[in-house]
């Protein structure tokens, strides 16, 4: 009953896990911004999921349809894709500048260099 | 059009910054910006005005309703924080013109006004919204501007402090998006108000629990909150130094106040302070973070590095204000609130002056600098002193309000540690006093070489106001009781 | 049925996730990211999000790889081993976090239910009034360019900020080596047979993107949409026919003029509520009746989305593939 109930969020938690334990466990800034993108895509199917009504259809009206999905999740998850795509361009235009000024984008290589000096 | 007011704070930036673009002559554009924000100074100043005389001020964007629109909703907390940010944010950049024709190349400086724009109207949406996902959005918009500012620094040390900043910040704003599905999935809303009204009915299910527990997580990675502090020392050290100034004076202090509008208006005081254990957590963390920053800022040798550390310390104060869960305890902070913003926005632009000087912010730049730049080395020692919290500044009223809150509420060893903390500011403060004042410069024929009057003047306009509200204590005490009284309202 | 695809779809996202988790060489990391992003708007597909499906497409499958892959070709293909300390301290510390979220959802209402408060409290408007009050049918668009639009002007301006962040940090790099040659910044140049199909493709992808930006009322599609696929356009001729050639016909400081230019035609329609009488971003005035002004503020704004959203893509793409260029030709 639980499991029939909650599998989608117990599902879509593990996705945000591995997005969040790529981004924690670091390395190579590329990867940590794959890991942002996975742990935020993860939130967003987090919150279509809330919205979804059993039997619902896509929130466009029409004849004789009387349930839909929740069409608010839907307006939130558009503004915050956008969001996400803002924010991994902005990381890695900064990736470009690390990689151009340090010669290396691995965290560790660039942590020695900066102690270096 | 004062029925507006609440929009127009946000707005008047948000529109101006993409017309910087437009008018493309730098010397422009900065006279632009600092008309635009003077005019949001001016809104902040009536709306504040408007609140004391008549209340709690709702302006519904869109014409709709709450909870279906989006409502901005101005009570006497938001509207002091919208004074605190719109001041610190005006005079900041009356001096950056100065600086940033120096720290920058020519190209970047229309980027650099635009962007600040953008970071400012970021700021002041939080402050001003009552919508939860409006809060995130305009988080997004303040943050991302407040990544390319600081990685506009020159040492290339600020690409990666920016970096840094970016990963954790959107860790946190991704846990902020989380909590806020939580309460959405249990509440069915988005608006606070409404989050205030229906919480209480469901009481403590474990989706509220997680709901509370990743939002103030994540507002505590946004807040440099000891021990998420990683990424401020070098974020503030590697910036452009008028970046420093603006977001040391203003961003943390958004944070503290979403801090608190969670805690206290949406989640109530009783959830939050008395169901978790999270007033002895919050005065653990404030404590450690007051202790353990200042020690290390003692260490440092980059003294932009060193105040950095020190507003770890600084939000720790304001932590423990809040953890106290008294209505004197909150006032504490609603009044370091402000007091810090003047004092860490007189240092770091006095230390703008220094670096446009000398070219640098080690300590032994600072050697026999009380000679060669004494205004700015006058205001650094003001700043410096009302950190520390000796009478006659602004840091004594908010140190007293604190330190006696927690002696009120017979928190004995807090109290004692609090005034450990402030000790250990005189340490690093004199260290600086010290190099300026008792060691010879290093070429000692040197004649005075002030700062440029651009500089000076906001400058001393910030550490003459630490002068100020450390002896006219009328405004800040007043704004500060109304809002603490009607925050905790019938709960104590 | 629809369970059977949504635990498949669920299932193939847990893989790509993990096999992403494991790579080390970065290219296929960022392939899989992008099928991870297609996975994902089947995944609303079939919760029936078409906007989202729409929109996760072009970003999560489209832009965000291209803009990764060209990231990759500046700063390398493979990364560095990691230490097992760090694999631990990292394993741990998600393992707490996913504990908390486990334990959150035991307190949920069930997945699917159309009792949850979420779909009882403000929801339920949208569905019933949006027809009366803004008299189009894609709700998602009522809700996005008119109850919330003011989250959307937000929106919009966190692209704008992005795209500006993008140009403050690519902009200022010292020109490196010689003014570059056309052949340098279009691969595919020599390819005849793609650049003929390129031809034919790209003038129905334009109108396409109009299409998109004017049926938002009535379909999936909107101005985020319309300007993301009148961008690749732009994109796609450009990688075909040389950036320059782009350049002769837009130039960066035009394109900035252009995304600013969008984001005020948003704000200003906001303010023209407050003209007539009205709060910002109130359109009910705008004409004779409050249906047809909600119709003619929702076109304006979302005409800004789509101005703002094309022009900063191909900013974005111009500055990073004006740095490929230029290491290159260095």
């Amino acid at each position: 009953m639980l499991v029939a109930a909650l599998y989608n969020y117990w599902i879509v938690i593990a996705l945000m896990m591995i997005g969040l334990f790529v981004v924690i466990l670091g390395g190579n800034l590329v990867k940590k911004i794959i890991g942002l993108n996975i742990f935020q895509t993860s939130v967003f199917i987090f919150y279509i999921s809330v919205g979804k009504v059993d039997g619902g259809s896509a929130p466009i009206l029409t004849e004789g349809v009387e349930l839909y999905s929740n069409p608010l999740p839907h307006v939130l998850i558009l503004t915050a894709i956008v969001v996400g795509i803002a924010t991994t361009a902005l990381a890695l235009a900064l990736a470009i500048r690390i990689k151009q000024a340090y010669g290396t984008i691995e965290e560790r290589d660039i942590q020695t260099r900066d102690s270096q000096c | 059009m004062l029925a507006h007011l609440p929009v127009l704070q946000v707005i008047l930036p948000l529109v101006a910054a993409p017309s910087c673009l437009i008018i493309r002559k730098s010397g422009l554009v900065w006279l632009f910006t600092f008309l635009v924000s003077l005019a949001a100074l001016t809104v902040s100043a009536l709306l504040l005005q408007q609140v004391i005389d008549s209340g709690v001020i709702s302006y519904h964007l869109g014409g709709w309703d709450a909870p279906w629109g989006i409502e901005y909703r101005i009570d006497i907390l938001n509207a002091w924080v919208l004074l605190i940010v719109s001041a610190l944010g005006t005079v900041v950049l009356a001096a950056a013109h100065t600086s940033i024709r120096r720290e920058l190349e020519e190209g970047q400086q229309i980027l650099f006004y635009t962007l600040y724009l953008l970071c400012f109207s970021g700021l002041l949406g939080i402050v001003a919204t009552g919508d939860v996902f409006n809060v995130f959005v305009f988080l997004e918009i303040s943050s991302l501007s407040t990544y390319a500012l600081i990685a506009l620094g020159r040492d290339r040390r600020a690409l990666w402090a920016a970096f840094q900043y970016l990963v954790m910040g959107t860790v946190g704003a991704t846990f902020l998006l989380i909590g806020i599905g939580f309460l959405y999935m249990v509440t069915g809303t988005l608006n606070m108000q409404d989050l205030a009204a229906r919480l209480p009915a469901i009481g403590t299910s474990t989706t509220v629990l997680a709901a509370f527990a990743f939002i103030l997580v994540g507002i505590c990675l946004k807040l440099a909150l000891f021990p998420l502090h990683l990424w401020l020392p070098n974020a503030y050290a590697y910036a452009p130094s008028v970046v420093t100034a603006f977001i040391a004076a203003t961003a943390t202090k958004v944070a503290v106040y979403l801090l608190i509008r969670f805690t206290v208006s949406i989640f109530g005081v009783d959830f939050s302070l008395s169901v978790l254990p999270l007033q002895h957590l919050l005065i653990g963390l404030g404590l450690l973070g007051v202790l353990t920053a200042s020690v290390v800022a003692v260490y440092q040798m980059n003294i932009k590095r060193m105040f950095a550390y020190s507003s770890v310390a600084q939000v720790g104060y304001m932590i423990v204000g809040i953890g106290l869960g008294t209505a004197a305890g909150l006032q504490a902070t609603l009044l370091h609130l402000f007091n810090h913003a003047l004092m860490k926005g007189a240092l770091f632009l006095a230390l703008a002056g220094v670096v446009y000087r000398v070219g640098s912010a080690n300590i032994s730049a600072f050697r026999g600098l009380g000679r060669r730049m004494p205004w700015t080395m006058g205001a650094i020692v003001i700043g410096g002193i009302s950190l520390i919290g000796m009478p006659l500044t602004a840091g004594f009223i908010s140190k007293w309000y604190l330190i006696s809150a927690a002696v009120d509420s017979s928190h004995w060893l807090v109290a004692l540690l609090l005034v450990a903390g402030s000790l250990l500011a005189v340490a690093y403060v004199w260290r600086l006093v010290e190099a300026a004042y008792f060691h010879s410069p290093e070429t000692p024929d040197k004649p005075a070489d002030e700062a440029p009057l651009s500089l000076l003047i906001p400058t001393w306009l910030l550490a003459l106001a630490n002068l100020y509200f450390g002896v006219d204590t009328r405004l800040p005490l007043a704004v500060t009781e109304m809002a603490s009284r009607t925050l905790f309202g019938g709960a104590l | 049925m629809e369970l059977l695809v949504d635990i498949a779809l669920l299932g193939l996202l847990l893989v790509t996730a993990v096999a992403i988790a494991w790579a080390r060489d970065l290219l296929a990391a960022v392939m899989l990211a992008g099928i991870y992003g297609l996975l994902s708007a089947s995944f609303f597909m079939v919760m029936g999000a078409v906007d989202v499906a729409f929109t996760e497409a072009a970003v999560g499958a489209g832009i965000s790889p291209l803009l990764m892959l060209a990231t990759l070709s500046l700063t390398g293909r493979f990364q560095a081993g990691t230490d097992t300390r760090r694999v631990l301290f990292s394993l741990s510390l998600v393992i707490l976090v996913g504990a908390l979220l486990v334990a959150a959802t035991l307190d949920m209402p069930a997945f699917g239910s159309p009792e949850a408060p979420a779909q009882q409290h403000v929801a339920p408007r949208y569905i019933t009034e949006s027809m009366n009050e803004i008299g189009i049918p894609n709700i998602v668009t009522s809700v996005l360019a008119s109850y919330r639009a003011y989250d959307t002007l937000g929106e919009v301006v966190v692209i704008f900020t992005a795209g500006l962040g993008v140009l403050a940090l690519l902009m200022s790099l010292p020109p490196q080596g010689e003014p570059v040659r056309g052949e340098l910044l279009s691969p595919m140049r020599g390819h005849r047979i793609l650049r003929v199909i390129g031809k034919i493709l790209i003038p129905p992808i334009l109108v396409f993107a109009l299409y998109v930006q004017f049926h938002g009322e009535y379909g999936p599609g909107g101005g985020f949409q319309a300007g993301v696929i009148f961008a690749v356009g732009f994109i796609l001729y450009a990688m075909l026919f040389g950036l320059d050639v782009v350049a002769r016909v837009v130039s960066n400081a035009v394109v900035q003029v252009i995304a600013a230019v969008g984001v005020l035609l948003y704000g200003t329609v906001g303010l023209l509520g407050m003209l007539t009488g009205n709060n910002y971003l109130d359109y009910r005035d705008l004409a004779g009746d409050p249906v047809t002004g909600q119709h003619i503020g929702i076109i304006a704004i979302e005409l800004g989305v789509g101005i703002t959203v094309a022009s900063v893509m191909m900013l974005v793409f111009f500055v990073f593939s004006g740095q490929l260029a230029g290491r290159r030709a260095g």
